[in-house]
Formats: structure tokens, C-alpha cells, sequence
């Protein structure tokens, strides 16, 4: 029966797409992992056979599609709570991290050349800086000359995983923020302008003189934009370069994280990169069709072994062995197969 | 129409027309049926926020996420003041539009333009929202809105209008935006209904010595007016459910801004744009749901006026 399930859904398959045998899983959620799920599942189904489909809805869309069972795996960037976990009987797991950088359109000043804290930015994004010659700007940039510029605060418009790691830093970062505004997916901004995606914030920023503005960091190198250096927990003022955000990967707590729910930002490490987060898979623990279930986790197994040099290219950070040797274990124990 | 067209011999009529009759009245019912069932599921969805926040849900200016308070006024007016100050910009160019190629245009001009205004009609709003994000907001943000700001800001009573940082998008940019796609609608419907006055009106005005614009004034306007007033109002329906356009160029931000180069939020922009992050139950899919209903109750009140209008208008 099951056998005769999966030739059918194999048929299906290769009736839609030319090459024969894929084995299609789906999956649904965060915006955040798109790109690096997208070149995955290309070499995954060279490599071992198995087509991933990916809906990049949304982390809230993604958690919705899993509890109704309509997808294979859903994907969050923030986790969920340990109370909907177990009365949705889902597995939470990592699949791979990701950095959050500030972008500015500054003239004449090039990418990683501003040094800004996370204070700071909080400040920016409730409107109390408004300046960018502001005496608390210029303090910290000795040597590089900020013009008399109104700062133009730019935000993601639509709700999406990228605010959340950010506002998650602001709140750690200015405790104004915390109390006032928050973290979430979407927030009350108090300043400035939204836009859509990744692709409407930075054009946003290159559009507006004096923009400042975040997206996630692939997104960034891919398109050359003015990033700057963030003060980090150890004090010291880093760039962000793949190193700074493996540090920060490596510097997290895992060990104490329940359900792998580790908090990356502002990590303790000397040279870390703040704004670093992990993005998550949620798996059922009592799969409706368990062919497909253990595809999604070999796909991951793939993805853990063979994805790295792809996650690397695409400036994610893959996860430490020790994490991945312990989400292997949570599949044999949890899931029911 | 129908009740005109009585059945005279509703006995013996073949089984046919019977057949055609229960189809067609079905399709009509079924019609009825959709929009009831529209607005019934936006209510039910919508009523966890209505309960939660009751009268304060239409008075309330906060949309906090994070604290789950949703209120609705800063899209609601978003979506009130663009169409209006659409309208303001549309209806003028409309009229002249259709002035020109009713009166004006020479015969062989009139076919081109009044179907390149038909084509404009047929150009999808993301097109709108793309050409405006890119052209449009750099245009404004560079030459028109420091212009106007250094022009008008510091004005007595008016200044405030015009005042804020020029990022070029905005209440205004999307008013101009949805002012372009309603031009077309607006321009076509007056085109039509100023050709339906009798040609003898018009003969008779112009051999009492009256010019074009006298004609235009005394005769054409008066004679259809009202369905000029209705088609003005088909355009304020499409203004005020435009999504994707608005969303580009508006600023999507969740306050009322007093300037009108400050950014702002419309219904149908935000509930777009928030809903892929609102998980199933929460407060915030009901405060969308609750939002989108009250966009439903907006449009259908000014659909019905101007079906009203357009009703009245058709002559005798």
C-alpha cells in the first residue's frame, strides 16, 4: 500500500517534471531561508532523488500550513512556543542561520565605513536621532565626515522574519525599545517609512538620501549594498563578514535551548556579529504519511552533510556538528515512523 | 428589465423556456447568494476583534502587533483621503477627456485616443505600482515634494500640508497613482453619457449664438449630470479597493500624518501586506478579516449611491 502510494505520488511527479523518480516533498513558511532551501532542493534532487517544493508565504503562513497538515514541514524564523509544539505534535528543529545587516545610502561613504550600536539604531527607529551629523553619530565614526542629513528610517511594510531577528536585537539592545515597541514579524513603528520585502527596503534606502534600512544579509552582498559595522556585545565594532557570523553561531547556547529555540542575538563572542538567527523546520511528530515525512528529514540530513558550501555561498551559516548530531537524534526518537 | 417583459401564457409553454428560466434565475440568485456569503464570512471572521475592541475598533489609531491592540482608523482614513485627493486630480483631466473627444477632437483623432482610454483602463495595477515605485517616488522625492515643501511649508493655516522629509512617497504620490487609473473609468463612462444627449439640443444652442463651452455648460452638463456623478463614483470604488499600486508607493505606515507627503496605510495595502504573518485565530487575521469587512461596507455604500445616480440619470 505504501509502496504502491509513493510510485503513485513518484508517477505524479515525473508526469509533471521531465525527470523521472524525483520524490516530491513540500514545504511551506519563511521568507527568511528561501534562497538557501531554493538552491537545496536543486541539488538535492540531482543528488539523492528527492524534489523539494517550497512556498516562501510567510513564517505565520508556514505555521498555519503545518497545523492544518497541508504541507510536509513547515518553516518559522521565530520559534514557536513550546506549549503549541506539543498540542500541534510538532518536532521543532534548525535547518540553518542567517545574519540581519543595517543598510544606508550615505554619498561618498562606502559600505562597512559608519560604525553604529544597536542603541543607536533603536534611537534612529523611534525618531529621537534624526540627524545624521548628530553628536552621538559622530562620536563613534572619529575620521569619516556624516553630512547634515535628515535620517529616513526604513522598515519591512509587510510582516516577515527579518523584522522579528531585528526588532529582537533592538529590544535586547535599547531598553526603550523593549518596553515601548517590541519584537514581532510586524511591530507599531514609530518612525519612518515601510516597504515591500527585501527588494522594496533596498530600494528604497538607495532611493532616499540619508536612508537607513535592514535586510537580510545575503540579500546585501548580492547586490552590493552600503552595510555597516555593528558594536557588538564585547564592545568591539565588527564588519559583517561570514567569520563574524560564525562566531556568533558558534558562541550560542544550545545545549539549554529547549527545542532548539537558541538565542543568537548579541552573542558574548569578541568578534560576533549581533544580529544572527537561527530559522526552523517544523516537522510532524505523527506523520499522516511517513514516506514523505522521512523524506523531509533526509533531505535535511543531505542538507546538514552536503548544504554547507551552498549555505556558505549564499552567506548563511550551517549548523555546528554537535547541534546537527543532535537533531538526528530527536528524529529517531520523536518521530513517529 | 425583466418584470417588463411579461408571460403572457405562462401555462403552456414548452418545458425549454421553463428550464431556461430556473437556470437563469438560478445564476442570477447565485449572485446574490456569493456577495451574502462574502460578507457574512468576513463578518464572522472579523467579530473576535469586534468583540475584543467593540466601538473602539473604528475610533482606535494604534495597530500594535506586538501588544495585540488593533485599531482601525489610520487605514480607514488612509483609503478615504487617497481616493478623494484621486478624485480631485481625476475628475478635471476625465472631463477634459471627454470634452475634447465629444466636441473638440477632429473625427479621424477621436477612434485612437477614446481607445488608448480604454486600453489605460486595461493596464494592471501592478504595472501602476512598479511604474510608479520607480519613476514616480524618485521624481517626487527629488523635484516636486522639496519644491512644493520649500514653496508652500511655511504658509500660515495651509503650511502643515506640506511639510516632512521629501522620501517622495506618500498620501500624495499614491493619490496621484490612483488618480492615473481612474482617469480612464471616469473618462469613458462621461464620453458615453455626453454622447447620448440628442444632437438636436445641442443644434438648437449653437443656432441661439452659443459657444462650445457655452453647449457644454448649459446643455451637456445638465442633461447628464447624474450619470456623470455615477460614473465619478465607479471610479471612487475602484480607487478605494486598489491593493497592489498603493502599496508601493503609500509608505505603509500605521499613523495619520497631518502632511500630505507623510506616509500612510490603506485597508485593502495592509491587510495585504500583514496577512501572511497573522497565524490562524490570532487577533490580528480577525482584525484583518474585521478591516476587510469594513472595506466591503465603504465600497458597497458608494456602489449604491452611484447605482442610484446612474438609475435617475438614464433619460425617460
Amino acid at each position: 500500500m505504501r509502496l504502491s502510494k509513493s510510485l503513485l505520488v513518484a508517477a505524479l511527479a515525473s508526469a509533471i517534471a521531465l525527470p523521472a523518480a524525483a520524490q516530491q516533498i513540500t514545504g511551506a513558511g519563511a521568507t527568511f531561508p528561501a534562497p538557501v532551501y531554493a538552491k537545496w532542493g536543486e541539488a538535492a534532487k540531482a543528488a539523492i532523488g528527492i524534489e523539494l517544493n517550497y512556498q516562501a508565504i510567510g513564517s505565520g503562513g508556514g505555521q498555519n500550513q503545518i497545523f492544518n497538515r497541508t504541507v510536509d514541514f513547515g518553516a518559522s524564523d521565530a520559534p514557536v512556543d513550546a506549549d503549541k509544539l506539543v498540542a500541534n505534535k510538532l518536532l521543532q528543529f534548525p535547518a540553518v542561520m542567517g545574519a540581519v545587516v543595517p543598510i544606508v545610502n550615505l554619498p561618498g561613504i562606502a559600505a562597512d565605513q559608519v560604525k553604529l550600536t544597536g542603541d543607536l539604531i533603536a534611537q534612529i527607529y523611534l525618531g529621537k536621532v534624526t540627524k545624521w551629523n548628530d553628536p552621538k553619530i559622530v562620536t563613534l565614526n572619529a575620521g569619516v565626515t556624516l553630512p547634515n542629513l535628515a535620517i529616513a528610517p526604513v522598515y519591512r511594510a509587510d510582516g516577515s522574519g527579518t523584522t522579528f531577528v531585528f526588532t529582537s536585537y533592538l529590544s535586547v539592545a535599547n531598553a526603550d525599545w523593549k518596553s515601548g515597541i517590541g519584537a514581532g514579524s510586524s511591530v507599531k513603528w514609530a518612525a519612518g517609512n515601510g516597504a515591500k520585502g527585501n527588494d522594496g527596503v533596498a530600494a528604497t534606502v538607495r532611493q532616499v538620501k540619508g536612508g537607513i534600512g535592514y535586510v537580510e544579509n545575503a540579500y546585501a552582498t548580492q547586490n552590493k549594498l552600503t552595510t555597516t559595522q555593528l558594536r557588538n556585545k564585547a564592545g568591539n565594532f565588527v564588519k559583517p563578514t561570514l567569520a563574524a557570523f560564525s562566531e556568533a553561531a558558534a558562541s550560542g547556547d544550545w545545549k539549554n535551548a529547549k527545542n532548539y529555540a537558541v538565542d543568537l542575538i548579541d552573542t558574548a563572542g569578541p568578534a560576533s556579529w549581533p544580529i544572527v538567527s537561527a530559522t526552523f523546520i517544523l516537522l510532524p511528530t505523527d506523520p499522516k504519511d511517513p514516506a514523505r515525512s522521512a523524506n523531509v528529514m533526509k533531505f535535511f540530513d543531505w542538507a546538514y552533510k552536503n548544504g554547507s558550501d551552498i549555505a556558505k555561498g549564499l552567506e548563511y551559516i550551517a549548523l555546528p556538528t554537535a547541534v546537527q548530531d543532535a537533531v538526528r537524534a530527536s528524529w529517531k526518537s520523536d518521530i513517529k515512523g | 428589465m425583466s418584470q417588463t417583459v411579461a408571460a403572457p401564457a405562462r401555462s403552456r409553454r414548452p418545458l425549454g423556456d421553463l428550464a431556461f428560466e430556473v437556470l437563469a434565475t438560478a445564476a442570477g440568485i447565485l449572485v446574490l447568494a456569493l456577495l451574502g456569503a462574502i460578507i457574512v464570512s468576513l463578518f464572522i471572521g472579523g467579530l473576535p476583534a469586534f468583540r475584543q475592541f467593540g466601538v473602539g475598533f473604528l475610533t482606535s489609531a494604534d495597530w500594535d502587533p506586538v501588544q495585540q491592540v488593533f485599531g482601525a482608523v489610520v487605514p480607514i482614513y488612509g483609503t478615504i483621503i487617497t481616493s478623494i485627493l484621486a478624485l480631485l486630480m481625476a475628475v478635471p483631466v476625465a472631463f477634459g477627456i471627454a470634452f475634447w473627444l465629444t466636441e473638440l477632437a477632429p473625427a479621424w483623432l477621436r477612434r485612437p485616443v477614446g481607445t488608448a482610454v480604454e486600453l489605460l483602463a486595461a493596464v494592471p495595477s501592478i504595472i501602476y505600482g512598479m511604474w510608479g515605485f520607480f519613476i514616480i517616488v524618485p521624481f517626487m522625492g527629488d523635484y516636486i515634494q522639496p519644491f512644493l515643501i520649500d514653496w508652500l511649508g511655511d504658509l500660515p493655516l495651509v503650511g502643515f500640508l506640506f511639510q516632512g522629509p521629501p522620501f517622495g512617497t506618500g498620501i500624495f504620490t499614491a493619490a496621484l497613482i490612483l488618480a492615473v487609473m481612474v482617469i480612464p473609468f471616469i473618462a469613458a463612462t462621461m464620453r458615453d453619457v455626453f454622447q447620448t444627449v440628442p444632437p438636436v439640443f445641442k443644434e438648437s444652442a449653437y443656432g441661439l449664438g452659443c459657444t462650445t463651452w457655452e453647449v457644454m455648460r448649459s446643455i451637456v452638463i445638465p442633461y447628464t449630470s447624474t450619470s456623470v456623478v455615477g460614473g465619478i463614483m465607479l471610479g471612487l470604488g475602484r480607487a478605494l479597493g486598489e491593493t497592489m499600486a498603493v502599496t508601493f508607493v503609500i509608505g505603509n505606515t500605521n499613523r495619520i500624518s497631518t502632511s500630505l507627503f507623510g506616509p500612510g496605510n490603506t485597508i485593502a495595502s495592509l491587510v495585504a501586506l500583514e496577512f501572511p504573518e497573522s497565524p490562524a485565530g490570532s487577533l490580528k487575521l480577525a482584525s484583518l478579516l474585521a478591516l476587510g469587512f469594513l472595506l466591503f461596507v465603504i465600497s458597497f455604500i458608494v456602489l449604491a449611491i452611484s447605482r442610484l445616480l446612474l438609475r435617475k440619470g438614464k433619460p425617460a
